[in-house]
């Protein structure tokens, strides 16, 4: 038996992508309403924006990996789109899936399982189920299935409105491709089928983003989709289950990374924040709807609260405002500290947040403006930076990574004092600057300390690029001994799997070695679940028995005693005496004395 | 050296097997130690479950009935008239949940809680040695609202502590004499039935708030659909049973037999997930725990009070009857027009017309200029209530306010708009269209709707305004801010009292007689129809279920029936019969190649194991052992008899010079004793008898090749 991993790449596969530099809202749709993976500092920030263009196989773009397991169940994790990409490269080669002789892709695919809603893990989602036509099950977590629209509805419209495509779904293709999605709660075990299972566990990142467990006959897998091993200030970090997994496949974004506190970057943004507005400027922090915006929302209205500042702030759209609302419906999904005193105190109620109009950029005296989208890519966020851009009193954050050919990437490529928009429209920039980075993804510490706690028989590395992954890969067959490989795009990796016989075992057998219940006691079980058990695992010894192999029968374990008896048969005893009894003391020492002491014995059964 | 002693010592494994078959570790037995007093919402019952050694609690609830015995705390020195000459004036005690008996006849290892409700007794156990080690399971909602309905419950016990000052250590006054007798017969003619067990359900002080806290530190909360594993043995699940807010059904899975414990369900509601029936099918055992046809839904609606007209409630159908008996009918059993019947929204269709008529009461009585009190205890109908309410005072454009008075109103109208995974499709439609979860959540953002904590808290009196509709606890009408607000309103017939049908109204309402408010007694469905139950059970295909013996004409067996039934009743123990002798084992590839099979004969072949039993997830597993299976060649036993006239060409096979003894006699039966000396390469003597073969000789090397010789001719492993 075995499981086969496929990465799906471009269509048509390994093909480069083309560096969109230049206009403002193209770098947006890379990542529109996404925190990008890149956001590491202006040093690597601007090192990986140089870096831009898609590789062919490893790469960062999008994910869509295909698991086929022994028997023909075949799981399609995340659906993802390339946002480098304007024509169908966008999206996954699905052709391949039909490769093997499929009539549709509903025979090729036992069902499809979405991580989180960022856009190259969903994007893709749309057109699969509704242009390409798959109509199987589909399944991402409450959050997901909720937030899922507002950022597939977001592209959708910037792409044909702004860059005025061709359509490759509409409105009501997202809302009927939704309506197919079955949602998942955490830990929660979903039978998909008769034979394969899935369960989602928690992965920090984003509102609901989730590892996904699946499992086929005794092959376990997990996949893990983006995930963080540190919680931040709305997420708690992933969490999961000690499970005995023949697979592994996870993400590699910062395979090489390895982070510093968080408190230090916060207070510093937040007396940046203090400084300008105590001076009577105003404060644009460009964000994408989801994500960020809350997090830092949180952050400022929690010290609004604590410095007693009255100073308005102000979230731009709609759309950041209806964010909230879910938000606050979905507390349960995030972190534990929010969840134990949303009762009293829900922090997506911000008491510090005031109702914004397009009226109020021009409107004198401090305030904070949220305003989307992020990277300062065009929109209104755009707007509002040509207006206070000219004073040296406002102050512009950028939490996170700016594409290349955005302003955002601009201001932080260095201080530039005019920005031409275009030929005719040039914005002289006096105002502060200050970058702000904190990334939800995991680094590599994070990535060796959830491969060391699942400890699979293998590590697959996707979603990375190809240097990086090519060292952690080298980390985790030296350091944790496992299997690891990275494939390229469109290759197809093999990976052997156990498979356990069924057998039946009589009750004697299974008593005679099963423990004492006195021996139970919890502390012992303790440290077997703490020890290199997985969870929900005891050793109750070793045990000896006979196999009993009959034809068109289970094979059926017994004890030694039983099996006489069942077969309808005598014991036959064979001894070894001394010839000469004189030799009696030789029987107690030597070796021979002993075996046949051990034979004795066990005849007298 | 070591295994000299062992021939003392026989080995451990050896040594413990004479106790196993005996040992009654096996044996799945259960208990009930309570059926529960109102139909099972607000005092579910209560089983005590044995199965493969281990001894599991289900549901601990706290019974209240005692409650009615006491008089409420007075509110002032004249206001207490009423009836009430007879009841208890001093703080209450409780009964004391029967599982508390059972913790301390031995250790309970863990507790399945299948409602909030389910979930409030426990801290009465907590305390005792037997818990010490005991892990608690319940569904992430009800230990949230179990939590909360335990301090509610703690905080208005504290006025009547404060009201007579703190328990002392001797018994109180009233526990001597002529009050303790009026007690008893309280609390028997609340429980005839089993006048016997009075003595077993003893009087205790409620619980602190400490123990409360150490009672939700042993829970293990879990989602619906999670599987969670205990012991290494028992693999658990949760899921929804559609009665309330986080209820669930649970499924304990062992190595050799499925259970099912069912406590009261409700297909399809209009609040809570959907009864997840579908998770339940093919498990052996059906522990069947739904009472609510006891809870006087099922009777002809008794008059109570004034007013009583909900002739909705007169159920079972005739249409439910027939479709019943035509799904057994037809053998086929058409599996999708049974699913269609049990959940048809006839359910949901009668419960939101039980509450449109609430509702309609509700109107008529402010319109007269009436007050309306309504000390409901189940969230959901408050929840429902609060919608329907609100719709029809829009309508009729009234404007009324709407009050929820309890120390945790504020956490449980916050709550149940964060737990979208929790509620029943259409609400969970509500999550993916942005809409608030609840109909509360515009009310309070209106100010429609007040929550206060108490009748004295700050800002109540400003709001307050006459006639209003009051949702505040406590349903038995001795504590919480229903017994102040039904002083005050009890002499006003335009006000309107909403009371649950069984709640006995006659004993609860005897402090506040005379009543000339009017008292609209409602039910609500709490359970399986009657009709249900059997598509039910044809649904899931049990093999055996446990049902209890109060209820036996409910569910008559037949011989059409392909499972069979046990009855229980309260306070016996009955023996669960095995479902299965013997156990499923999981054998890794990489013991099966370790394998060496020796054939017997066409069909059969034997093979000695050694191997690590290890037990993950219910499933026992044999993986491979660290230390390799000693692959000496000898065969540790025989079997059949040795024909001894074939021993001497299979030794000269082997290369020994051997011999008949001279007394030797070939024409001997064969039970008689052979013997054949060997004389080269050592020196030995082979005696063989039919059911005995004994190797004479000091050489080792020469023994290990008789013995070589010896074991082509005779059956081993």
């Amino acid at each position: 038996m075995a499981i086969e991993c496929l990465v799906l790449a471009a269509r048509p596969p390994r093909l480069r992508g083309e560096d969109g530099g230049g206009e403002a809202t193209e770098a947006w749709l890379r990542d529109s309403g996404v925190e990008r993976r890149r956001e590491r500092g202006e040093a690597a920030a601007a090192a990986a924006a140089a870096a831009w263009p898609s590789r062919a196989g490893q790469e960062v773009g999008k994910s869509c990996v295909v698991v086929t397991f022994g028997g023909g169940k075949r799981v399609m994790f995340d659906c993802g789109m390339h946002m480098g990409h304007r024509d169908s490269r966008r999206y996954p080669d699905f052709d391949r899936l039909l490769a093997d002789g499929a009539a549709d892709y509903n025979a090729a695919i036992s069902c499809v399982v979405i991580t989180h809603f960022h856009l190259d893990h969903i994007g893709a989602l749309p057109y699969f189920t509704e242009v390409c036509g798959y109509h199987g099950p589909v399944y991402m977590t409450y959050p997901t299935k909720a937030l899922a629209p507002l950022m597939l509805e977001d592209y959708r419209k910037v792409m044909v409105d702004h860059r005025g495509e061709e359509e490759q779904y509409s409105y009501e293709d997202i809302l009927r491709c939704m309506r197919k999605v079955i949602p998942l709660d955490l830990k929660q075990t979903i039978q998909v089928d008769k034979d394969l299972s899935i369960r989602a566990y928690y992965a920090g990142h984003v509102l609901g983003a989730a590892m996904i467990y699946a499992k086929v006959g005794d092959a376990a897998i997990v996949y893990t989709g983006d995930y963080n091993m540190t919680p931040d200030r709305h997420l708690g970090a992933a969490q999961i289950d000690r499970l005995k997994l023949d697979l592994l496949i996870t993400e590699s974004t910062y395979a090489k990374t390895v982070r510093d506190s968080k408190h230090a970057r916060e207070r510093e943004f937040l007396k940046a924040v203090h400084k300008c507005v105590s001076g009577g400027g105003k404060v644009l922090i460009p964000a994408f709807a989801l994500g960020r915006a809350q997090e830092l929302c949180i952050l400022l209205d929690d010290y609004w609260e604590r410095m007693n500042l009255k100073i308005p702030i102000y979230f731009s759209a709609g759309l950041t405002i209806q964010a909230n609302m879910y938000y606050k419906m979905l507390i349960g999904w995030t972190s534990q500290k929010i969840k134990n005193s949303y009762t009293v105190h829900n922090p997506f109620d911000f008491k510090h947040v005031c109702h914004f109009e397009r009226s109020f950029i021009n409107n004198p005296g401090p305030c904070v403006l949220f305003a989307t989208p992020g990277m300062i890519s065009g929109g209104f966020s755009l707007e509002v930076f040509k207006k206070w851009a000219p004073s040296e009193k406002n102050l512009v954050t950028l939490p996170g990574y700016c594409v290349a050919g955005t302003i955002g990437h601009k201001l932080m490529s260095g201080k530039p004092t005019r920005i031409d928009i275009d030929k005719d429209t040039h914005i002289d920039v006096r105002c502060q600057i200050h970058q702000l980075s904190f990334s939800p993804h995991t680094d590599s510490k994070g990535i060796m300390d959830l491969t060391e706690f699942l400890s699979p028989s293998h590590v697959i590395l996707v979603h990375g690029e190809k240097p990086q992954m090519a060292f952690l890969k080298e980390r985790i067959e030296s350091e944790l001994r496992m299997q690891c490989c990275y494939p390229a795009n469109n290759e197809t990796v093999s990976i052997p799997t156990s498979q356990n016989l069924k057998i039946n075992a009589t009750e004697k057998f299974i008593a005679s070695f099963c423990m004492d219940e006195t021996e139970n006691d919890p502390q012992k079980q303790n440290l077997n679940f703490g020890g290199d058990m997985p969870q929900g695992c005891r050793t109750e010894g070793v045990a000896e028995g006979v196999l009993l192999m009959e034809k068109s029968k289970t094979p059926k374990i017994l004890r030694e005693d039983e099996l006489l008896h069942s077969l309808g048969m005598e014991t036959h005893f064979v001894h070894f005496e001394p010839l000469h009894p004189s030799s009696i003391e030789v029987k107690h020492t030597g070796e021979s004395a002993v075996q046949q002491s051990s034979l004795e014995h066990l005849d007298c059964e | 050296m070591k295994l000299v002693s062992a021939k003392l010592l026989p080995s451990p494994s050896l040594s413990r097997a004479p106790q196993a078959p005996d040992a009654n570790a096996h044996v799945t037995s259960q208990t009930c130690l309570d059926t529960g007093v109102d139909g099972g919402y607000y005092t579910p019952a209560s089983h005590l479950l044995e199965v493969e050694g281990l001894r599991i609690l289900l549901d601990c609830p706290i019974d209240l009935s005692a409650l009615t015995a006491f008089s409420a705390v007075p509110l002032g020195a004249s206001s207490s008239s009423g009836d009430a000459e007879d009841l208890i004036r001093g703080v209450p005690y409780y009964r004391s949940p029967t599982a508390v008996a059972a913790a301390k006849a031995g250790r309970i290892d863990a507790v399945l809680v299948s409602s909030a409700t389910g979930l409030l007794g426990l801290p009465f156990l907590t305390r005792l040695p037997g818990f010490a080690n005991t892990k608690v399971y319940v569904t992430e909602v009800a230990a949230r609202m179990g939590s909360l309905m335990m301090r509610e419950l703690v905080e208005m016990h504290r006025e009547f502590v404060r009201c007579y000052g703190p328990d002392r250590d001797q018994s109180p006054v009233w526990m001597e004499g002529e009050k303790l007798k009026k007690l008893m017969s309280v609390l028997q003619k609340i429980t005839t039935e089993d006048e016997e067990n009075n003595n077993l359900a003893a009087l205790v002080s409620l619980y602190s708030l400490d123990n409360i806290e150490e009672c939700m530190q042993k829970t293990q909360y879990v989602k619906y659909g999670e599987e969670v594993c205990f012991n290494g043995m028992l693999m658990l699940k949760a899921s929804s049973s559609g009665l309330e807010l986080g209820n669930c059904v649970w499924t304990i899975k062992g190595p050799r037999a499925s259970m099912t414990y069912l406590p009261s369900s409700i297909f399809v509601s209009a609040h809570a997930l959907d009864f997840d029936y579908s998770s339940l099918k093919g498990n052996d055992v059906i522990l069947f725990s739904d009472f609510s046809s006891l809870n006087g839904m099922y009777d002809d609606n008794k008059k109570m009070g004034e007013h009583i007209v909900d002739e909705t409630d007169i159920l079972l159908a005739s249409n439910s009857v027939f479709s019943t008996e035509k799904s057994f009918r037809d053998d086929g059993m058409d599996e999708d027009e049974t699913i269609k019947f049990l959940c048809s929204n006839d359910d949901i269709a009668e419960e939101i017309e039980r509450i449109s008529f609430i509702c309609s009461c509700i109107i008529d009585a402010i319109n007269s200029g009436g007050s309306v009190l309504i000390p409901i205890g189940r969230i959901g109908i408050i929840l429902l209530l609060l919608e329907h309410m609100s719709e029809t005072l829009h309508s009729s454009n009234m404007k009324v306010p709407i009050f929820m008075i309890s120390e945790t109103a504020e956490e449980i109208i916050t709550f149940t708009n964060a737990l979208p995974e929790w509620l029943c499709k259409s609400r969970q439609e509500k999550l993916f269209s942005c809409e608030p979860l609840f109909g509360h959540v515009e009310l309070l953002k209106e100010g429609k709707l007040s929550l206060f904590s108490h009748l004295y808290s700050k800002g109540l009196l400003a709001a307050w305004k006459e006639p209003c509709i009051v949702f505040c606890p406590h349903w038995s009408l001795r504590h919480g801010p229903a017994v102040h607000l039904l002083h005050r309103w009890r002499a006003d017939k335009r006000c309107l009292l909403v009371l649950e049908q069984g709640v006995d109204a006659e004993l609860t309402l005897k402090p506040f007689m005379p009543l000339a408010i009017q008292v609209l007694g409602c039910s609500f469905l709490s359970g399986i129809k009657v009709g249900k139950i059997d598509p039910l059970l044809g649904l899931l295909k049990p093999k055996l279920i446990l049902f209890p013996e109060g209820q036996k004409s409910l569910c008559p067996a037949t011989d059409k029936q392909p499972w069979s039934f046990l009855y229980y009743s309260k306070g016996k123990t009955i023996e669960v019969p095995n479902m299965r002798e013997e156990f499923e084992v999981r054998m890794t590839t990489e013991v099966a190649f370790g394998l060496q099979p020796r054939q017997l004969d066409k069909t059969t072949a034997v093979a000695r194991l050694k191997a690590k039993l290890l037990l993950s997830n219910g499933q026992y597993v044999l993986a491979a052992a660290k230390s390799e299976l000693d692959r000496s060649e000898r065969h540790l036993l025989h079997w059949g008899t040795v024909d001894a006239s074939c021993i001497p060409s299979a030794l000269q096979e082997k290369g020994i010079v051997c011999s008949f003894s001279a007394d030797a006699d070939y024409s001997a039966p064969s039970d008689r004793e052979r013997v054949i000396s060997i004389t080269s390469p050592g020196e030995a003597l082979v005696k063989v008898t039919s059911e005995r073969t004994t190797i004479y000789c000091d050489d080792e090397e020469t023994a290990e090749r008789v013995y070589d010789a010896l074991r082509s001719i005779c059956n081993g492993i």
